[in-house]
């Protein structure tokens, strides 16, 4: 069973991402410290509210290194909403320095006819994805932020996955690797939601190689089970 | 194309689904938590509990219907009444709520939702704003003055003023209700709506009044309402959600076809 790390940097609601984890097959452990992210095939932080508190309480809960060793070891991560944006360089918001993993900032949503983008939008995208295997192009998702991560010109083209439009087109998805951000929340996207969350289950099992690789499609059809592994304490 | 949200809205009380003039002669309606399922897969794009009960002692029983329900219903859920401190939301969002919704609170001490934002987020501060019309200076222009405590207080604020002020506040999301149409299935007051959507510029929400999907078509494309709610002519099947989404779209307007079966 694939045990996904969900991190808890008091962002609220956490509930909803540790059960629809759950329903699509993970073992789900909330993680308030980077003590306990080894044990884990994927990582997951969720999020919304502002960058600056966000990173200073991830700061606080020493969660910053352990995060970005995850990601450099291109081990499996989503990163959802504000976790889709602690990503980049820095964030207009606040002005705050976020995680700097993906070259580009966080910046407001232009010509938006309502602020906070609040609601479900059309998730476009520009190329094929495992994560979204079995869903439609230009599938409704559930957003609610006032800010969106901009790649850098130079990764733009490589990092976009999918775009979405409310006034002006932002950057909806970003993969690298094995790497994949949201700003939507797949968590409260009803049935193509949930299909996303058991795609990126599926995908983080260890015997899926790196997603590109080709050989992900068999691993989603027979995750493997891990024999011998037992499951520490919160699992 | 962003899509305009159909939202039912659940009272509630003790844990259970009460139905029945807001406060008064309770008839008890079942589990919210199976009745939001039952709304997500009929297409609602949201849900909306309304704690009438709202004591304190009652908190309990919310949080856990709050938890039972974000365990079952993979949509977003707002969760409003008696909700007055950092604390109190931070229970609520923790037990798996994604709004939380003030009314009277905010009006006795809005900086609760600067206090709020900053700490959740804007996009998990909902106002909600109960408002009457009464009479303008001059005869011809009406004004709508808010009322707390489900209508029984008027507070003299004007509801255009508040609105404004409390989003400077933090408020991500105002759901807006006209008191005097408030249970009389008379359509909503697209007045007070398009009033409210000129003046500010977070998604409104439009309640009070509905009675059939052309009220909720008009909300939308009259009123400027980014989002319609109701209670009683979806928990009585007066109309279905698949109803109000069929009317929108046939109006032109975008919805969410999503999960509706059949």
């Amino acid at each position: 069973m694939i045990r996904a790390a969900v991190v808890d940097y008091g962002a609220g609601n956490l509930v909803s991402i540790e059960q629809a984890l759950r329903s699509a097959g993970a073992a789900v452990a909330i993680v308030a410290s980077g003590d306990v992210l080894d044990d884990a095939d994927l990582l997951v932080v969720p999020g919304v509210g502002a960058a600056g508190p966000a990173m200073a309480r991830l700061t606080a809960a020493g969660l910053v290194d352990p995060i970005r060793r995850w990601i450099a070891a291109d081990r499996p991560c989503l990163g959802i909403c504000l976790g889709l944006q602690l990503l980049f360089d820095s964030s207009e918001e606040d002005g705050a320095r976020t995680l700097g993993i993906i070259p580009g900032h966080t910046i407001a949503l232009r010509d938006a006819p309502t602020i906070p983008h609040t609601g479900w939008n059309q998730v476009a995208r520009r190329r094929d994805h495992p994560a979204f295997a079995g869903i439609a192009d230009g599938a409704d998702f559930y957003f609610v932020h006032s800010y969106a991560g901009a790649p850098g010109r130079a990764v733009a083209e490589a990092v976009t996955l999918a775009t979405t439009t409310h006034g002006a087109p932002f950057v909806s998805t970003v993969a690298r690797g094995r790497l994949l951000g949201v700003q939507f929340h797949p968590e409260r996207s009803g049935d193509d939601g949930l299909r996303l969350l058991a795609n990126v289950v599926a995908l983080a099992s260890p015997a899926v190689a790196a997603i590109g690789s080709g050989s992900h499609a068999a691993a989603l059809d027979t995750p493997p089970p891990r024999p011998g592994s037992s499951l520490p304490g919160g699992w | 194309m962003l899509r305009r949200r159909v939202i039912p809205c659940l009272d509630v009380a003790n844990g259970r689904v009460v139905k029945g003039t807001r406060f008064v002669d309770l008839v008890d309606e079942g589990d919210p938590a199976e009745l939001a399922e039952r709304y997500w897969r009929e297409g609602a794009d949201e849900i909306v509990y309304l704690d009438i009960a709202a004591a304190p002692e009652g908190r309990g029983t919310l949080l856990d219907v709050v938890e039972r329900t974000a365990r079952r219903v993979f949509i977003p859920l707002t969760v409003g009444g008696g909700v007055r401190s950092l604390d109190e939301m931070r229970e609520v969002l923790r037990a798996g709520a994604d709004k939380v919704s003030f009314n009277t609170a905010a009006v006795a001490d809005p900086d609760l939702l600067a206090r709020c934002a900053a700490r959740f987020g804007s996009q998990a501060v909902v106002v909600a704003i109960d408002a009457r019309r009464r009479p303008g200076p001059d005869g011809a222009h009406p004004s709508w003055e808010v009322v707390v405590r489900g209508g029984r207080e008027p507070t003299g604020l004007d509801a255009l003023d508040w609105a404004r002020r409390a989003v400077e506040e933090g408020a991500g999301e105002l759901l807006l209700t006209s008191m005097d149409r408030d249970g009389t299935r008379s359509g909503f007051d697209i007045q007070l709506l398009r009033a409210v959507t000129d003046t500010v510029r977070v998604p409104v929400i439009a309640s009070g009044g509905a009675a059939g999907p052309d009220d909720f078509v008009a909300a939308v494309r009259d009123g400027g309402a980014d989002a319609v709610l109701a209670a009683s002519i979806f928990h009585r099947r007066v109309h279905s959600i698949g109803e109000v989404k069929t009317a929108m779209a046939a109006a032109g307007l975008p919805v969410r076809r999503g999960e509706i079966a059949a």
